[in-house]
């Protein structure tokens, strides 16, 4: 018994051991990385989370094949009566009932899930490029480049940005695009304050000092030294901001001005749902909304479960 | 070794920084707190130079303004020759891989993120870019074995390894792109006493294998004593004393040196019983507001109403000691 307590490791396991450690081979480091990939693999509800939306995003791309509905086809039987005919069935194949024009919800909660998750996927990328790069070259020149490129970003954030989305879609027509250009121009000016913030108490850290020491160049530094150390702050709030673009957007599409028919979001969806509960068919409401709260729920947890890994020291 | 001209030659190095006052509008005028006032000194190729001060009186500010990672006010560092506070950003970094820099916190001087291999490796890649990946390589594996880390750690990170062991990669750093000088700022301060005589003993053997300069910055007078040829003490951005490092510690030229040497404890309980320990008056007086003529004065046990006027000149006293005092 004694014996099999003093030997923690198997002999093979030693042999490995000792011969990793043995002139020829090197011994693999474990980087922060790896650490941090390990606590959120610990985490269960971020973990949750994740296969949660991966389910949601399957569906998402992949829903279409498991319905023999399009999403503009009319049945023009149920259109008028759509409270009694048109009730979520599992027999007839229609899984969320039919919406007010009378077409197949589900289809129309796919294609929805594909707009809304587009928007705030490209919408966070495009903030967080532009952000990272804005706030850390603001931060790390500083003096007067960075009291010109800061007070810019006070400017803008001082324009009220539901009001210049809403001139954007008016002025240049309600189009997808325009509300990717829209919600991406505000949203990276949080970003790159943060990131501002951050690469000013990196600047001054010794590692970076030592590279300028050694005579590396200016922008080799921020991409080589800054970029990498902020990565865990600017994930953290990219996770968080897919959220949040989501919500804008749907929020946008809930007052009319987003996503136009034929095409549909959660926003659109939901919104419709709102208008037809007085007529007894909460489905347009409960199937939309289920889709977006969870996302949201996810994308939270997750970025929760993320901070929580990249810098345990703040839990 | 006097035959040979020097390696570096500073003169006249003044570093002010521009410090707002709490509260004040943006047109009122900036007081000015001179870090760096009027320093020079010459360093030899292959001498160490120690430089010894309390916290605050510029050393690390005068290493800093030398490798230019802070702006001079007025005066000369001359790199064999050339001055290297006027030359442009892109001459300079091209002088970079001829000094090289070690730091206080060894962990924090390396970057979490990189391998030690990569670390070790970056002034090779930014000085030497055409190296091929294998010679790269082989010289890290070289300098790091040199340095006394197993080349088969250049995988791990930083931050699995203990504070000695990051200072010697910082050495390995340092020492990849063979430099003339190393600058030492407080290595090994953050380091046990154990370690330090390992990091200081591995030192002083790169520095005689390679024939390096060393400018060995730091607070600790009996560690300086052991690596120093000669040793500058700062007072308030000002040099107070250049000497011998062994004149240095035999006979103390200024007062201030004196009560430094008189603080420094001795191993030995019985003799530090019985040690006199000469103690300063009053407290540093503020790097904003420094006392006119000599800095020193409203501390010094043996000033006088002269020492109010005019600021003591740096005096050869022979025996290469050179003290800034009216009095010696």
């Amino acid at each position: 018994m004694t014996d099999k307590l003093v030997q923690p490791f198997s002999q093979k396991r030693t042999a490995e051991l000792a011969e990793s450690l043995s002139a020829g081979g090197t011994i693999k480091g474990r980087s922060l990385w790896a650490d941090a990939r390990n606590r959120f693999v610990a985490n269960k509800a971020a973990m949750a989370s994740v296969v949660v939306l991966l389910l949601v995003f399957a569906f998402s791309l992949l829903g279409d094949y498991l319905t023999q509905f399009d999403n503009e086809t009319i049945d023009w039987d149920v259109m008028g009566s759509v409270k009694e005919l048109g009730r979520p069935s599992l027999s007839n194949g229609h899984w969320f009932g039919f919406d007010e024009s009378g077409r197949d919800l589900y289809s129309r909660v796919v294609q929805g899930s594909r707009i809304s998750l587009s928007v705030g996927l490209v919408g966070a990328f495009i903030a967080v490029m532009v952000g990272t790069l804005y706030g850390s070259v603001a931060g790390f020149v500083g003096g007067r480049v960075d009291s010109i490129m800061m007070r810019l970003v006070d400017i803008f954030m001082s324009i009220p940005y539901m009001f210049v989305l809403i001139l954007l879609l008016v002025v240049f027509g309600r189009s997808i695009s325009m509300l990717f250009v829209g919600i991406g121009l505000t949203a990276w000016l949080d970003m790159s304050r943060i990131v501002r913030g951050q690469t000013l108490s990196l600047k001054n850290r010794e590692y970076v000092e030592a590279a300028v020491a050694m005579g590396v160049s200016t922008p080799k530094i921020i991409t080589r030294h800054i970029v990498p150390n902020l990565l865990g702050v600017v994930v953290v709030y990219a996770t968080l901001l897919v959220p949040q673009m989501i919500l804008t957007e749907s929020f946008i599409s809930f007052l009319g001005l987003g996503v136009q028919e034929p095409d549909t979001s959660w926003g659109a969806l939901i919104s419709e749902g709102v208008k037809s509960m007085n007529y007894g068919t909460l489905w347009h409401l409960a199937f939309p909304l289920f889709f977006f709260v969870i996302t949201i729920f996810c994308f939270f947890f997750i970025g929760d479960g993320l901070r929580d890994a990249l810098d345990p020291k703040d839990r | 070794m006097n035959d040979l001209s020097p390696l570096l030659s500073v003169d006249d190095l003044r570093v002010w920084f521009d410090i707002k006052r709490q509260g004040a509008m943006p047109w009122t005028p900036t007081d000015t707190l001179k870090a760096v006032d009027g320093v020079s000194f010459d360093l030899m190729p292959g001498e160490t130079l120690g430089i010894v001060g309390e916290s605050g009186c510029g050393k690390s500010t005068l290493a800093r303004a030398v490798m230019r990672m802070v702006p001079a006010e007025t005066g000369t560092a001359l790199w064999l020759g050339e001055d290297l506070l006027s030359m442009s950003k892109r001459e300079m970094r091209g002088h970079r891989k001829e000094m090289q820099m070690i730091f206080q916190d060894p962990l924090a001087s390396l970057d979490p993120r990189m391998t030690i291999g990569q670390i070790v490796a970056e002034p090779l890649k930014t000085h030497f870019p055409d190296l091929s990946a294998k010679e790269v390589k082989n010289r890290v594996r070289e300098v790091l074995d040199r340095v006394g880390i197993l080349p088969n750690m250049v995988n791990r990170y930083p931050h699995e390894f203990s504070g000695g062991q990051c200072q010697r990669i910082g050495i390995a750093r340092a020492l990849i792109v063979k430099p003339k000088l190393i600058i030492c700022d407080e290595p090994v301060s953050a380091l046990d006493v154990s370690i330090q005589a390992q990091v200081i003993n591995l030192l002083m053997e790169i520095q005689q294998e390679m024939g390096l300069s060393l400018i060995f910055i730091a607070h600790d007078l009996s560690v300086v004593k052991h690596i120093s040829n000669r040793v500058m003490v700062l007072y308030l951005g000002n040099v107070v004393e250049i000497s011998d490092s062994v004149q240095l510690y035999k006979s103390p030229g200024h007062p201030y040196t004196e009560a430094l040497i008189s603080a420094v404890p001795i191993p030995d309980p019985k003799a530090e019983k019985g040690k006199e320990v000469m103690l300063l008056d009053r407290d540093l007086p503020s790097p904003l507001d420094p006392p006119s003529g000599c800095v020193f004065r409203t501390r010094c046990p043996i000033a006088e109403a002269r020492c109010a006027e005019s600021k003591p000149p740096l005096k050869d006293q022979g025996n290469g000691q050179a003290v800034a005092c009216h009095l010696r």
